[in-house]
């Protein structure tokens, strides 16, 4: 293993100095802030479009853009926001945690994981590098249904492909990588069912990614292969089935979306038993759930294409499906709620992150429960409703789980307390901004506002014109997140080991900042 | 070192699951084509001429209707001469489409039918479609393209109209290509 083949071997040997450190490092806890890092950048990225989407949406009619540069940034913000932010930063998440959590001394494949971290930023140069090629980048949504996405397709589709081909692979050697971990790196004495709920729900995450990733790689190739190899996978006057993409592309696409949210589930496993002061209520019910939920997330997918002309027994099949996925994730929401249950409760920025997660999650998931509802459907259909449903799920889900992993965890990795007020000013900012945004999409959304579009009927302005105030608010915001992580980086107050009262784990009796090798002689776990 | 192998093991289950799972996504194209066929469920229809009989089913009556579709920029002119038929199950009817070319180039077409309801495409028997050929058509000439057809009287009684559509693809520089590489 290469993390040890330093050989002096002591605990306190610090890393290389200057750019190549970055370059060349294998440490679990460089790689993963490389990974929190990229991630956050991509954030700023997929946001800067977002608001170029929400300020051509301020007002009906067109003004800003053209339409055609309209669907690349719906599509941009939907591709870098899934795989360029959330994904790596749950990746960059684990890869600093999990060893320090189950005392093993680095991941088990340490050059294996320089490489899938350095693989991305290749991958996203290329996918941002087709928005200057002739005929622009991807514009055919995130989903890049074909014939839209190969027939009609700009000629830069194929750069597109090779950036998701290079993407993939490091999902799947990082995800490997990750379950390669858990299996053999953990402390004796620390049994499965003794891990911390952030790694189970990152074993959990990693089968799925092994499990669909590869899907994903098949269906772009079958692309590239209708694109430039004269097959017809796709192409109906070859005998090939546009349908048939949507089959393929929803068996990835929604494991994918449970790969978004499962770490956060661990992620507020931890903070609310740390706020609350008293230990998870029903953690192996917690880890039967998220299995359950990762092998109905297996089953649903053509919940995402009811409108296609799927027969009736399987609209029927796939609508109780997705409904029963709703009876796990309850389970997780009432051991939350029964965690704080006469807890003694204090509140600061990553309990209130995590709070706002639990109610803000419940409502996403909520409207997807309305979604699921297969005649209803017909009506939500590729409306603003979808749209609100699954920026619900997926900010206040996952991207305030992120956060509120990063203010639990700062002090452990930069040894320094952020500046609580500050944190609490951008909880309170986020929280506002990011409901302004998404709620009156339910509204416009059921009102009949097409999603994709990038001019409004009359009715729709004025609930358009607070998303975007409100799109403004959220974005601009995140730049107080970015002010505070370099601040608490360059200073502040000392924290110590154990830095949260209540907090519970191995990574808490680390001191803080935690040395760059950690757990070189595994701990005793009792 | 035992756990070094440990690791290799995982590794290599994992890129194998990898592996295995890539080749399942094309797995998926064929399983997708046999369970809509046992469904019956994509709307496909026949593609060779059907040779059965039936008895013809005077106690019913179903509406067909005929569409068609011009597939991504194919310039042709292209329609049902009739745009609805009302039949018995059982019996044999003839109808037509009408194709034009209206450039000056040479090309040929495919058309792809699709009926709806899905599930009625079984029961949409041709005994002769232009759609089991490629269409060949000089620049700036018309055709008449025959249809003879049969609605099985196994019909599901729900359904009283069957929606008939046919899309027109360009497939010249496909054909181009295959005879070229012949």
């Amino acid at each position: 293993m290469s993390a040890v083949i330093d050989t002096h071997g002591h605990e306190d040997h610090g890393p290389k100095r200057g750019f190549m450190r970055w370059v060349t490092t294998t440490n679990h806890k460089d790689i993963g802030a490389m990974y929190l890092w990229f991630s956050l950048a991509m954030f700023f990225v997929g946001g800067l479009f977002a608001l170029i989407i929400r300020s051509e949406l301020f007002q009906p009619g067109l003004q800003i853009v053209e339409p055609e540069f309209f669907n690349q940034m719906t599509t941009m913000h939907g591709l870098i926001m899934v795989f360029g932010a959330v994904m790596p930063a749950f990746v960059g998440l684990a890869n600093w945690l999990i060893p320090v959590m189950i005392g093993g001394p680095d991941m088990a494949l340490p050059r294996l994981n320089n490489w899938s971290f350095w693989l991305l930023p290749f991958s996203f140069t290329i996918l941002l590098s087709t928005m200057f090629m002739e005929g622009g980048g991807p514009n055919y949504g995130w989903t890049f249904y074909a014939p839209l996405s190969t027939s009609y397709a700009p000629p830069s589709v194929t750069f597109f492909i090779f950036a998701m081909h290079l993407m993939g692979v490091s999902s799947i050697l990082g995800s490997i990588n990750i379950i390669a971990t858990i299996f053999n790196m953990r402390a004796p004495g620390m049994t499965l069912m003794k891990m911390p709920m952030f790694v189970w729900s990152w074993l959990i995450t990693s089968y799925l990614l092994v499990a669909v990733i590869p899907v994903l790689a098949g269906v772009i190739t079958m692309m590239l292969m209708d694109i430039n190899f004269g097959t017809s996978f796709f192409d109906a006057a070859g005998g090939g089935d546009p349908v048939l993409f949507q089959h393929v592309f929803w068996f990835f696409g929604h494991p994918e979306v449970y790969i978004m949210i499962l770490p956060a589930f661990g992620i507020v496993s931890h903070i609310i038993p740390a706020f609350a002061r008293k230990p998870l209520f029903g953690y192996s019910s917690m880890v039967y759930a998220t299995s359950s939920i990762a092998f109905l997330s297996f089953i649903v997918w053509a919940h995402h294409m009811f409108t296609v002309g799927i027969p009736l027994v399987g609209e029927l099949f796939f609508m109780y499906a997705t409904m029963l996925i709703a009876v796990p994730t309850g389970v997780k929401v009432f051991n939350w709620i029964t965690t704080m249950f006469r807890g003694s409760m204090t509140f600061e920025t990553p309990m209130l992150f995590a709070l706002a997660f639990v109610v803000l999650f419940t409502i996403g998931g909520f409207s997807g429960l309305m979604l699921a509802i297969a005649p209803a459907d017909f009506q939500y259909h590729d409306t603003y409703f979808v749209v609100a449903h699954f920026h619900y799920v997926l900010v206040p889900g996952a991207i305030f789980a992120i956060f509120a992993a990063m203010y639990y965890w700062l002090p452990k990795m930069t040894g320094n307390m952020y500046p609580e007020w500050l944190g609490k000013l951008h909880f309170w900012l986020s929280f506002v901004g990011m409901n302004l945004t998404f709620f009156p999409m339910h509204f416009i959304g059921l009102a009949g506002m097409p999603r994709r579009i990038p001019d409004y009927n009359m009715q729709f302005a004025d609930f358009n014109m607070v998303a975007s105030v409100g799109a403004f608010a959220f974005g601009f915001t995140q730049l107080l997140f970015l002010a505070i992580v370099i601040i608490t980086i360059r200073g502040g107050k000392k924290a110590e080991a154990k830095s949260w009262e209540g907090a519970e784990g191995l990574e808490w009796s680390l001191p803080s900042p935690a040395p760059y090798h950690t757990f070189a002689t595994p701990p005793e776990v009792k | 070192m035992s756990s070094a192998t440990a690791i290799r093991r995982t590794l290599i289950k994992g890129l194998m699951v990898g592996v295995a799972m890539f080749g399942f996504g094309f797995a998926l194209v064929p399983l997708y084509d046999i369970i809509c066929e046992i469904a019956g469920v994509n709307g496909k229809t026949n593609t060779v001429a059907y040779t059965g009989t039936a008895e013809v089913d005077e106690s019913r009556e179903v509406r067909v209707i005929f569409m068609s579709v011009n597939g991504g920029a194919m310039p042709w002119h292209f329609r049902p001469e009739v745009t609805e038929m009302v039949v018995k199950p059982g019996q044999v009817y003839n109808t037509a489409y009408y194709a034009e070319n209206l450039t000056g180039r040479d090309l040929v077409a495919q058309a792809v039918p699709s009926v709806s309801p899905g599930y009625a495409a079984s029961h949409m028997n041709k005994i002769e479609c232009f759609c089991f050929e490629q269409q060949p058509l000089a620049g700036g000439q018309d055709t008449r393209m025959p249809l003879q057809f049969m609605v099985d009287p196994d019909l599901p009684k729900s359904v009283r109209a069957i929606t008939l559509n046919y899309t027109l693809f360009d497939i010249t520089e496909r054909v181009m290509r295959e005879s070229a590489s012949r």
